[in-house]
């Protein structure tokens, strides 16, 4: 880099002068160690002010934490825990309210398994394709190329899914209604394509080439030496890449907000409307509801249970993938 | 060779061949849908993007509305996201790759900076609802959207940050040290300067996360109906009222986007396509120039 050049040049005089200094007089000893104090101090500062830094990040999941609590404590304190869990039916602007979370747990159940069956396997062809057949040259374009997929903003996708895919479904399905969680659900796992296929990649570049090598030495073909090979000795890196996949879709929001209708409905039909989690959020905060109500901190129940599922897949990924960087 | 094993090698090289057109058609499939979308965006949006609908506030009436308020509150919502995550982020990273040793501690916040990445979007808006909003009393504003934002990219920039920091030669480190330099003197004179390639890359997908994030800020209260600007820091008198841009309401062009997207009309419609173009080209341009940055970067070192 360009900048090296002056900075180690401008480093060069401090180290002349140290000589120089030693043979002079006790006021320029003094001088010096002065300056070392100085820098030391500087250095010390500087230390404590990237360590809070990094100590920032901790606090930012315990704010996260804090605030699902204790916001949604009102909430648990109207709505028995075990009614939330177990009622069928989530009408929170009805005149008796009910809230039951499972009618949202459904549409984000069924919109991340329509998501799952599109960008698993499409994901996991293009891993196994570009680490084991491409030519170099065409890896390197492909893969910052499917990597702009991951650059759509969410929104996009979403107004895609409205106004494209879900009439391009309709003359597939007559009656599919305008608002369904197939077309949301599509979208979905195209946009997480990129997730799935980076992530499976580098699970099965990180296999040894000798593997690779044995296999070939047998005569296996490519194919084989692939799925025989090298997918086995991969399969904890490309499970961590489905859950990271999973936790994606499930915490998605826009796309579902926008394609899957905002009503709950408790189905594992996927040519119906139906509301997830994400969306109810997203539904709350765009009406007028008053802060401290009811309803208000059904918001933060509805996040809380979001949190709970991705960040339990999230830490089962992180131990997986540790254990396929830990195998070689 | 006898025919038996001619056949079979020349089976298995027919499914070498067939898997190869599978992951080329797999690959197609991805690119393809990147190409309809963006086609229909343009078929349906470009000829609304006019210099009317760049200029004009939102309007109850399609053919009139536009994405100015949109587009200067995304631009004020950015900065403060940039002046959070990207000071914060970079001081994270350094501490994590060069100060950090072993320990408890440590595998603490490394685990946190990996799950903090996985937290879906939407969490970052109830934190900033309940933290910003609410418990500090930041209101539903610029400010408060800023904040969340930079809590939100935040992790890729310390990634980044870290894994620039990971390809410096240790012989850079070692050689400083031997001229008597701090640690903290090797960090700002050397290292920081060398991983500004990668730091940069990072900083720019992080600054385009943010540009197309749409839920946080629908949680923290963006509006979508607003016909004034922020104050402009510029012609506000200095120390008082310099800063109440950072109090305004705002709106933002995804959630513009939002709004237009779900109306029911098909004239909002094509203004849903056109501020999308507009936030597409955004983003795939800033993606663009990482791509460049890092290439650079890449290119320029010769350790």
């Amino acid at each position: 880099m360009d900048s090296a050049a002056p900075v180690a040049v401008s480093a060069m005089p401090q180290g002349n002068q140290g000589p120089k200094a030693n043979h002079g007089s006790t006021p320029r000893e003094d001088q010096i160690a002065a300056l070392v104090k100085r820098r030391n101090a500087s250095n010390a500062v500087a230390g404590g002010i990237m360590f809070a830094a990094a100590a920032s990040s901790v606090a930012i999941t315990c704010g996260i934490v804090a605030m699902l609590t204790l916001e949604s404590l009102p909430f648990f304190r109207e709505v028995n825990l075990w009614d939330f869990l177990t009622d069928t039916m989530w009408a929170p602007l009805f005149a008796a309210p009910r809230y039951g979370i499972l009618p949202l747990i459904a549409g984000t159940f069924v919109t991340t398994l329509v998501a799952l069956a599109i960008a698993l396997p499409i994901g996991t062809i293009i891993a196994v394709y570009l680490s084991e057949f491409a030519p170099h040259t065409v890896r390197e374009v492909i893969k910052p190329a499917t990597e702009l997929l991951s650059a759509v903003p969410t929104i996009v996708f979403g107004y895609f899914a409205l106004q494209v895919v879900t009439p391009a479904l309709q003359t597939f399905i007559p009656d599919l209604p305008t608002f369904n969680m197939l077309s949301a659900g599509i979208v979905m796992g195209i946009m997480i394509i990129p997730y799935v296929s980076s992530l499976s990649e580098d699970a099965l570049r990180a296999v040894p080439m000798l593997l690779r090598e044995g296999s070939y030495g047998m005569g296996a073909s490519r194919m084989q030496t692939a799925f025989k090979v090298v997918i086995p000795s991969a399969i904890s890196g490309l499970a961590a890449a489905y859950i990271l996949g999973i936790s994606r879709a499930i915490g998605e929001t826009m796309i579902v907000a926008v394609a899957a209708g905002m009503q709950p409905n408790l189905t594992l039909d996927p040519r119906q409307p139906a509301e997830t989690i994400t969306a109810y959020i997203v539904q709350v905060s765009l009406g007028d509801v008053e802060h401290g109500t009811v309803a208000f901190h059904s918001i933060f129940a509805a996040g809380a249970t979001l949190f709970v599922l991705t960040l339990g897949l999230n830490v089962f990924g992180h131990y997986l993938r540790k254990r396929y960087r830990k195998a070689y | 060779m006898d025919q038996q094993t001619a056949k079979i090698v020349a089976r298995r090289k027919r499914e070498d061949r067939l898997f190869k057109l599978l992951g080329i058609g797999c690959t197609l499939i991805a690119l393809a849908t990147l190409a309809v979308l963006l086609g229909n965006l343009l078929y349906t949006g470009f000829s609304r993007l006019d210099w009317q609908f760049l200029t004009s506030f939102p309007s109850r009436k399609a053919e009139s509305a536009g994405i100015l308020a949109a587009s200067v509150g995304t631009l004020a919502v950015i900065a403060v996201t940039a002046l959070t995550a990207v000071p914060l982020g970079i001081a994270a990273g350094v501490y994590m790759e060069e100060y950090a040793r072993k320990g408890r501690i440590n595998t603490i916040i490394e685990v946190n900076i990996a799950n903090l990445a996985g937290v879906p979007s939407v969490i970052y808006g109830l934190l900033g609802l309940g933290l910003f909003v609410y418990y500090f009393h930041l209101g539903h504003s610029i400010l408060s959207a800023g904040l969340t934002l930079g809590l939100l990219v935040l992790p890729i920039v310390i990634v980044a940050t870290r894994e620039a920091l990971r390809t410096i030669p240790v012989h850079i480190r070692e050689a400083a040290y031997a001229l008597g330099a701090t640690k903290w003197q090797v960090v700002r004179h050397h290292l920081v300067r060398y991983a500004l390639g990668g730091i940069s890359t990072g900083v720019i997908i992080a600054l385009s996360r943010a540009i197309g994030e749409t839920a946080p800020l629908i949680v923290i209260g963006a509006v979508t109906f607003i016909r004034f600007l922020p104050t402009s820091p510029f012609e506000a008198p200095f120390p008082h009222h310099a800063f109440d841009w950072l109090q305004s309401p705002f709106a933002v062009l995804p959630n513009q986007m939002f709004d237009w997207t779900s109306r029911p009309t098909e004239d909002f419609h094509r203004n849903a396509a056109a501020s999308g173009i507009v936030l597409i080209a955004v983003t795939l341009t800033l993606n663009a120039v990482a791509i460049f940055v890092r290439y650079r970067a890449r290119r320029n070192i010769k350790w």
